[in-house]
């Protein structure tokens, strides 16, 4: 009865009782421990998309971990491509560790290219956890290339990529197809990968990539079926941070290796560093959860210690195996470096990409 | 085959799934007769007692709640002109004039019985369908999902009412405004002026209840009366079941269609209602009733309205791709679940496929037959002085809108807009027009750009383009041929001041003209779609423009409702500005102190003046609604809009 309290309360402050009647507030100095309180989670994307679903299977754990088993609302706060929602987390959030924010990698992306729609600052808040996540690139069956060695057959080919946008997570995709030199036309308005991934199925469209999650579900069977042909995996970070293969899909090749299996070398340069860096922040560290700047330290404990418990339970373990793939759920120092990695983007990578999407897509941003 | 029936069959008639269905059939309605409260709140109630439940049970439950909120809703929209969600806004047309007309209880039980056919019409044609589904559903590719939305445009001419120019123009203001937001191609913002809270559009939810519910209430609270005009509950239900069976191969065509264009990934759901409710205005012998209380104007969009849910588990079944709203949630459900939707539930689950399906029309009956239940009790809302119910109505418009985005944005939106639709609806500009415009905009203009760059201009000569460009044009030869001839007598009273009908139709031009402007330094493929909607909405209202100035006294251009009225029987005490003022202190009201202290104020101040209750009934009924409204809020964890106050005296109310 959360709001029978605030709505009693409101209505009393208005009669002028003032806000000595207000039950819910917090007595200053008290244990941290979050018994008896509702902690809120925003989301800024709509109910049903994939990070509403990873936050709905976190909670319920987070709700048995977490010192003083708190009820943990999922708030969705979708629009502005998730920038409202995190704009409000920064503005609005109070830091006593009753409210958290789960980014993705489509916050991440319009803060990291200076999207004037972004009011948030990523090393204002806490990092307390980070979810990777992997994707896979494949190819129609019609032009009977086996695997990504024969990539050097459609390259004259024009392949159609069915794309969200270009400044969406789909950058990864189409800089990764223009470095490895495929000629890739690129449709947009499609709404999620999945019409995406329908527009493949109908043949409208011929190159396409799904996460990791989408892929094992929806495309395998395409590939039994012959009509799609797995190219590579984006791959994933080793502790050093190095590209390698995705434990999810350890019989791909990773994009790089899939570069040298084309061009005979590794792939350098800053088209390269520029996308390794935005593969970080879209993929590597997809999806991160914070504390308001501010939270006192005691407070960040109950989380990080909560969230240890959450990670380590077998039930979870079972359940994000089966729905985020098999990838290290990340806390503590760990996902504090995973962090800073996919937002501490070099200058000159942020620089070259913006020309790029400039010069190849028209986009201003 | 027949053994994944069998079995699915199994998991539907045991004694603890039909438990589980009810229960959630039963979430459903108290969540579905709230509009703006859809699946996402009944989801947020469902989901702590999903985790760990029996995967059949759970499904069970999540069917029964999502299947019945396209029903209930419609007891907001008949009787009361709001429409609960995109699904019921074809319902309002002649739904709620029934409801004037004190048959309300008649209205609903057609409604319901339609919906309940066509649920099961539904299910019984996914049985077979969906094992070929596939190759179909495919076969329509960006091009025919844009001639269908051109199929839907082409329902204007139905909607348009007495002046097709001002039906046109009010369609281009329509898709002029769905053009809001990022372009689909380029994603530039269009007409955002910067506010970040425009980059996505307009909610469907919110201008559907400042289009039809804001100017209904206005004009109720103006009356003074009941909503059915008589006071009293006409023809009743008996009368609703004798319609539907009256009109059986009505329901079942549009059952039918209601399940196929459902299914079709992309786009379906959206389009539906309205191409039915065309349908049948264009197949009916005598119009002249449609939009002032024709049942088939009722049955035709409930009974596709419960199909359509049917066909969206088509691609959400098939493809993984929600075909709706609703849909979404039940995806996201399935997933927490463990259940991986996608051609291999067919391959290997065809048993759960089949449980799910036909749990779909079981809670179909189950939800429509309470329904119908309740709808005898439910329909005498209408015969209570409006001055009691106007505050309700008002608060829960404001709270539902509120839930589309949960920025203040939605409420600022719902208040211009629906100062927009005042005059919109008093000018007899039409409101159905403007909103097939709104809803098929961003769908036509994508799937155009699509088709264009998968297929050159050849998509043209696809089959599929051609049949529905086929339908098309017969659709407009229908409107055209059986027109109603007459032009209606009171359009003379009108023309007495004509001045404020120039005026707005000027406001409308210049509208038009600022999305010219605001677009025309836009790259090609960002200003192509508004551009050419804006010209030739612009065409349009100089064009009406020119008549008001130009043409007699008796032409059908000229309306204004408000002199109508005036010489009816007895003239309104206050202007309609008047009201929207009420309305505005509370919006205002809300901005200072909260949602929750403001509509208490609210109601003291309404009822005490407007009304003239007494002060015991009118502490009880503030109280009664403040209490519903916390009592909603905790058990569905909604966000109810903070006031100014609560943070500049650091007010922290959370719990």
């Amino acid at each position: 009865m959360t709001y029978l309290r605030k709505g009693l309360g409101g209505v009393a402050a208005v009669l002028g009782l003032g806000a000595a009647l207000v039950t819910g507030a917090p007595t200053a100095a008290q244990a941290a421990d979050l018994s008896g309180r509702t902690v809120e989670w925003i989301i800024p994307f709509a109910a049903g998309g994939g990070s509403d679903v990873w936050a709905r299977i976190y909670a319920p754990f987070m709700q048995r971990h977490l010192a003083g088993q708190p009820n943990v609302v999922v708030r969705n706060v979708p629009g502005g491509g998730s920038t409202i929602g995190a704009n409000q987390f920064q503005q609005r959030a109070r830091p006593d560790g009753r409210t958290i924010l789960g980014t993705s990698g489509s916050t991440q992306f319009p803060y990291l290219l200076d999207d004037q729609r972004v009011q948030y600052e990523y090393r204002d808040w806490i990092p307390i956890l980070a979810s990777p996540t992997g994707g896979v690139a494949y190819i129609s069956g019609r032009f009977g290339i086996e695997d990504a060695s024969q990539l050097d057959q459609v390259m004259e080919t024009e392949l159609v990529y069915g794309s969200q946008g270009a400044t969406s997570l789909d950058l990864v995709p189409l800089l990764a197809f223009d470095i490895m030199g495929m000629n890739v036309r690129a449709v947009f308005g499609m709404q999620g990968r999945g019409e995406g991934r329908v527009a493949f199925e109908r043949g409208e469209v011929t190159v396409d990539y799904q996460t990791s999650a989408a892929y094992i579900s929806r495309v395998t069977p395409l590939v039994e079926a012959g009509e799609a042909v797995p190219l590579f995996s984006w791959g994933a970070l080793d502790e050093d941070g190095n590209l390698v293969r995705d434990p999810t899909f350890p019989d791909l090749p990773h994009f790089a290796e899939a570069y040298e299996m084309v061009h005979g070398e590794a792939p350098s340069g800053p088209a390269w560093d520029a996308w390794k860096a935005f593969f970080i922040a879209g993929f590597a560290a997809q999806k991160m959860v914070f504390l308001p700047g501010g939270t006192p330290d005691d407070m960040v404990e109950v989380w990080r210690e909560g969230l240890d418990a959450v990670v380590a339970d077998p039930e979870f373990v079972e359940a994000a195996q089966e729905e985020l793939g098999a990838y290290p759920q990340v806390t503590r120092a760990a996902a504090e470096r995973i962090v800073e990695m996919a937002i501490n983007v070099p200058d000159e990578a942020k620089e070259w990409v913006k020309t790029w999407l400039r010069e190849k897509y028209n986009v201003d941003i | 085959m027949l053994d994944a029936m069998l079995l699915g069959l199994g998991h539907v008639l045991s004694g603890e799934h039909f438990l589980f269905l009810c229960l959630g059939v039963l979430l459903g309605l108290v969540i579905g007769i709230l509009p703006g409260l859809g699946g996402i709140a009944g989801m947020s109630l469902l989901l702590p007692f999903l985790y760990g439940m029996d995967p059949i049970s759970a499904l069970a439950m999540l069917i029964g709640l999502i299947a019945v909120i396209p029903t209930s809703d419609t007891f907001t929209s008949v009787l009361m002109g709001i429409p609960g969600s995109s699904g019921s806004q074809a319902t309002v047309l002649d739904g709620f004039p029934l409801s004037k007309k004190g048959e309300a209880a008649r209205a609903l039980t057609a409604a319901f019985a339609a919906s309940l056919v066509g649920g099961l019409v539904g299910a019984l044609i996914l049985t077979a369908f969906i094992l070929v589904a596939r190759p179909l559903v495919l076969s329509f590719g960006s091009a025919e999902l844009f001639m269908l939305t051109v199929l839907g445009l082409s329902m204007v001419g139905v909607l348009a009412g007495r002046s097709l120019v001002k039906g046109l123009a009010a369609c281009g203001l329509g898709l002029a405004f769905g053009t809001l937001g990022g372009a689909p191609a380029t994603g530039e913002f269009r007409m955002t002026f910067d506010l970040i809270y425009l980059t996505d559009g307009l909610p469907l939810v919110v201008v559907g209840l400042a289009l039809f519910a804001l100017p209904e209430i206005v004009d109720l609270m103006r009356s003074g009366r009941s909503i059915s005009e008589t006071a009293r509950l006409g023809a009743g239900r008996l009368q609703g079941l004798i319609d539907v069976i009256r009109h059986r191969w009505l329901v079942l065509r549009c059952s039918i269609m209601g399940c196929l264009i459902g299914a079709l990934p992309g786009l379906g759901g959206t389009v539906v209602d309205w191409i039915m409710y065309g349908h049948v205005v264009q197949t009916a012998r005598d119009k002249t009733q449609f939009g002032k209380g024709d049942i088939r104007g009722v049955i035709a969009p409930e009974s596709a309205n419960n199909a359509k849910e049917g066909g969206g588990l088509v691609p959400t079944l098939l493809f993984g791709v929600p075909g709706s709203g609703s849909m979404a949630v039940f995806l996201g459900g399935m997933v927490l679940l463990g259940i991986e939707p996608g051609v291999r539930m067919l391959q290997y689950q065809l048993d759960l496929t089949y449980a799910i399906i036909w749990s779909l029309a079981l809670a179909n009956v189950v939800g429509a037959g309470a329904c119908i239940l309740l709808s005898r009790p439910v329909a005498k809302l209408t015969t209570i002085p409006y001055g009691y119910l106007a505050p309700f109505m008002l608060m829960v418009i404001l709270f539902a809108s509120y839930q589309a985005t949960r920025h203040w944005g939605d409420i600022l939106a719902l208040f211009l807009l629906g100062f927009v639709a005042l005059y919109l609806k008093r000018f007899g500009w039409p409101r159905p027009a403007f909103l097939i415009g709104f809803v098929l905009a961003p769908a036509s203009e994508t799937y155009l750009y699509q088709a264009v760059q998968f297929y050159g201009w050849d998509w043209i000569w696809r089959p599929g383009v051609l049949v529905i460009g086929a339908l098309t044009l017969g659709s407009i030869y229908l409107g055209i041929r059986f027109a109603p001839k007459e032009v209606e007598k009171t359009a003379a009273a009108a023309a007495e001041n004509p001045w404020p009908q120039r005026i707005f139709a000027l406001l409308i031009l210049g509208f038009f003209l600022v999305c010219l402007w605001d677009n025309l330094d836009r790259s090609f493929l960002g200003r192509v779609f508004p551009v050419t909607v804006a010209g030739a909405g612009a065409l349009f209202s100089l064009l009406a423009v020119v008549l008001l100035f130009r043409a007699g006294s008796g032409h059908a251009i000229y309306t204004d409702l408000d002199r109508e009225s005036a010489v009816g029987d007895r003239p309104p005490e206050r202007s309609a500005e008047h009201y929207l003022l009420w309305f505005a202190a509370l919006v205002a009201g809300t901005w200072l102190i909260g949602l929750l202290p403001a509509v208490f104020l609210f109601f003291l101040a309404f009822l005490r003046l407007k009304a003239g209750a007494s002060w015991a009934l009118t502490l009880l009924l503030a109280v009664a609604a403040v209490g519903f409204l916390v009592f909603m809020g905790g058990l569905l964890t909604i966000v109810y809009p903070e006031g100014l106050l609560e943070d500049w005296i650091g007010l922290d109310l959370r719990p």
